[in-house]
C-alpha cells in the first residue's frame, strides 16, 4: 500500500515535470486550451487537494441532479485510481482483455456499422444493442470524456468502462429507469469495486419508489450482486467482434444470468 | 512508456509545423504592412503577427479575441451563479462601491461596457431613481401632486444606461435578468467591441468597465475608445482584479484562485478550462500604478485608484476634460 503511494507520488512529480516542460514549448493554436493537455487530449492536472475538492464537489451535486452525468464521471475519476490499477491489472491477464488494451476500441456512433447490426437477426448481441439504443434513445457518443486520471492507459480503462456500461444495459437487459440504472449500479459495483458504483448503489434507491424498492431488495438486486461477483471481467470483452453472437450464448460465456424480470416484453405490452 | 513517447513526438511534430505556418504568414504579413501609416489601426493580419497573452499562454492577437469570445460564450449560462460561488457574493459589495463612488446625478447617461449580465447598469438605474425620489419628495412639500413643470423636468431628467458587449450570449442572459427583474424602461443593449465602439463622439455621461477590460485585446485602444464617445467632463470607471500587496492575503489568494476556482467551475458549471483562464488572465493584468499610467498616456486626467478587499479588485477612475 505505501509503495504504491510512493510510486503514485513519483509518478505525479514526473508528470508534473513533463507538463512543464510541454508548457515552455507553447502554442498549439489549434485547440482552444491546447497547452492544458496533459499526458492525452482533455487530461487536465490537478493536485491532490483539488481531486479531494472534487470527489466532495461532484458527489454533492450528482446526489442532486442525477442527471449531471458529468459530475457522476468526475466522481468516479477523482475516486477509482487503485480500482483503475486492479481492472488494468485483470485486462491485462486475460487474453482478450490485453488484446482490448493493446488495440484500444472505442465504441462511436462514427465506428459502428449500424446498417450491418440491423440487418442481424433478432436475438443476436449487436442487433438487441441496438434496440436497446433506439428503444431508450441514447446513443454511444454521449460518454463524457476522462478528464482527471492521471495515467493514460488508466484513463483509456476509465473511458472503457464508460462505453460497455450501456453494453451491460443490454447484457442485464435493464432499462434506463431509475431502477434499471441502479441494478446496473449495483452489478458493476460488485464486478469492479469502484467507489462511485459503490456510492451509486448505495445512495440509488434512495430515489425509488416503494414498488421498485421492493422488486431492487427481493428480485433485481441479489441478482444484480451474484452476477457482479460470479462473471468474467466485463471490460476484458473485445465487444467490437462480438455483434453477431447470439446475447444468450455471450451471457452464457460471461456467466451471466438472464434477468429475473423482463422489462422488453412489459414494455411491448403495458407502455 | 510508450504512450507517453508517442505524445511526445506528436507534440514535436505539431510544434515544427507550427513554426513553418508562423514563419511563412509572418513574412507575407510584414511585406503586406509596410505601407500601411503606423498611427492607424491595424487589420488583421498584423494582429495575426503580435502576440499577446491568454492566460499564461502566447497567442497571436487575433486568436485571443476569438478565444475570450469562446470562454463567454460557454460560461454566460453560469456565469451570476458562478460570481456568488467564487467571490462567496463580495463582488455585489465591490460594485455598489462602483456606485457609491460614481454617485451619477439624475439625468446621467452611463456606458457599460463589457456589461454583460448587466449588473452595473441596472444598479446604476435604481441608484439614479432613488435619487430622483428623494429630490422629489424634498422638493415637494406633501399633498400638493406633481405639476406639469415636474413632470417635463422629471423627462428631462430621465437618466438612460447601455449595455455593450461583444458577446451575444452574455448580453441574452443579461436582458432575460432585467426582464425578470422588470427594469425595462431607460435601459438598452447593444452589441459592440470595446476597441471599436458603435458610438458617436461625446456621447456619455459616464464610462464603466467592471471585470471586463483585462479580457480586452488591446487596452490602450479600449481606453482611447472610452476617451472618445465620453462627453467633457465625462468620468471614466474601471474595476477589475489588481494585484495584492499584503503578502499573507497574496497567499491565501492565490491559493484560493488556482485551487478552489477551478473546481467550482467544474462543478457548478461543468467547465474547468474557461475558469482557470480567467485566474490566470487577472495575474497578466498590469497593477494599480500600471493602468494609472495606462489611463494617463491615453488622456484622462485626475486619475486615482482605491484599492478594495485588500487589493483584490481596485476601481480606477479618470475624468476628459
Amino acid at each position: 500500500m505505501l509503495l504504491r503511494f510512493l510510486r503514485l507520488k513519483q509518478r505525479q512529480y514526473t508528470l508534473n515535470f513533463k507538463v512543464c516542460v510541454h508548457r515552455l514549448h507553447t502554442g498549439r493554436a489549434d485547440r482552444t486550451f491546447s497547452h492544458y493537455d496533459g499526458l492525452y487530449p482533455g487530461h487536465i492536472i490537478t493536485t491532490p487537494f483539488q481531486k479531494a475538492l472534487l470527489a466532495v464537489g461532484s458527489g454533492v451535486v450528482a446526489l442532486q441532479d442525477p442527471y449531471r452525468h458529468d459530475m457522476v464521471a468526475v466522481l468516479g475519476e477523482t475516486t477509482g485510481h487503485l480500482v483503475l490499477i486492479n481492472l488494468r491489472d485483470r485486462m491485462r491477464n486475460d487474453p482478450e482483455g490485453y488484446t482490448v488494451l493493446t488495440e484500444r476500441p472505442k465504441i462511436r456512433l462514427s465506428t459502428l456499422d449500424l446498417e450491418k447490426m440491423a440487418s442481424l437477426p433478432d436475438g443476436s448481441f449487436g442487433r438487441e444493442y441496438l434496440r436497446f439504443l433506439e428503444d431508450n434513445e441514447v446513443t454511444p457518443d454521449s460518454r463524457a470524456e476522462v478528464k482527471f486520471v492521471d495515467d493514460e492507459e488508466l484513463a483509456y480503462v476509465m473511458l472503457r468502462y464508460r462505453e460497455v456500461h450501456d453494453l451491460m444495459h443490454t447484457l442485464l437487459g435493464m432499462p434506463t429507469n431509475m431502477l434499471g440504472e441502479v441494478a446496473v449500479k449495483w452489478f458493476e459495483a460488485a464486478q469492479t469495486g469502484l467507489p462511485m458504483c459503490a456510492l451509486g448503489a448505495l445512495l440509488g434507491p434512495l430515489r425509488l419508489n416503494t414498488r421498485r424498492l421492493q422488486s431492487l431488495f427481493t428480485s433485481l438486486g441479489p441478482w444484480a450482486l451474484q452476477n457482479g461477483w460470479q462473471a468474467r471481467c466485463v471490460l476484458s470483452i473485445f465487444y467490437e467482434r462480438r455483434w453477431d453472437q447470439s446475447l444468450e450464448e455471450l451471457r452464457r460465456e460471461l456467466k451471466i444470468q438472464p434477468p429475473p424480470v423482463d422489462f422488453t416484453k412489459r414494455r411491448k405490452n403495458g407502455r | 512508456m510508450a504512450a507517453s513517447m508517442r505524445l511526445l513526438v506528436r507534440q514535436l511534430a505539431r510544434l515544427s509545423h507550427r513554426k513553418v505556418t508562423s514563419t511563412v504568414s509572418g513574412v507575407s504579413c510584414r511585406s503586406a504592412c509596410c505601407w500601411r501609416t503606423s498611427s492607424g489601426r491595424c487589420f488583421s493580419d498584423a494582429a495575426e503577427d503580435r502576440s499577446t497573452h491568454f492566460g499564461f499562454e502566447t497567442v497571436s492577437e487575433a486568436e485571443k479575441a476569438k478565444r475570450v469570445y469562446k470562454v463567454f460564450e460557454n460560461v454566460a449560462q453560469k456565469y451570476d451563479v458562478m460570481n456568488d460561488a467564487m467571490s462567496l457574493g463580495i463582488h455585489r459589495l465591490w460594485k455598489d462601491v462602483l456606485l457609491h463612488v460614481m454617485h451619477p446625478q439624475p439625468g446621467a447617461r452611463l456606458l457599460d461596457v463589457a456589461g454583460g449580465t448587466g449588473d452595473i447598469a441596472v444598479r446604476f438605474l435604481d441608484y439614479v431613481r432613488y435619487q430622483l425620489e428623494r429630490q422629489k419628495r424634498r422638493d415637494t412639500p406633501s399633498g400638493q401632486g406633481s405639476s406639469w413643470q415636474d413632470i417635463s423636468d422629471d423627462r428631462r431628467r430621465e437618466s438612460s444606461a447601455v449595455v455593450c458587449d461583444i458577446n451575444k450570449e452574455m448580453l441574452k442572459m443579461g436582458k432575460q435578468k432585467a426582464d425578470r427583474m422588470g427594469v425595462v424602461s431607460g435601459l438598452s443593449w447593444v452589441v459592440g467591441d470595446a476597441e471599436e465602439l458603435p458610438f458617436d463622439d461625446d456621447q456619455f455621461d459616464i464610462y464603466t468597465i467592471a471585470f471586463g477590460i483585462r479580457n480586452v485585446t488591446r487596452m490602450d485602444q479600449a481606453l482611447q475608445e472610452a476617451l472618445r464617445v465620453l462627453k467633457p467632463g465625462g468620468r471614466f470607471m474601471c474595476l477589475e482584479f489588481s494585484k495584492v500587496t499584503n503578502p499573507v492575503l497574496a497567499r491565501l489568494y492565490d491559493a484560493y484562485s488556482f485551487q478552489v476556482i477551478p473546481v467550482l467551475g467544474e462543478v457548478i458549471a461543468g467547465d474547468w478550462k474557461s475558469y482557470q483562464y480567467l485566474v490566470e488572465s487577472i495575474r497578466k493584468f498590469p497593477n494599480q500604478q500600471e493602468f494609472k499610467g495606462m489611463m494617463e498616456d491615453a488622456g484622462f486626467y485626475c486619475v486615482q485608484h482605491h484599492d478594495l478587499t485588500g487589493g483584490v479588485v481596485a476601481l480606477h477612475s479618470g475624468f476628459k476634460l
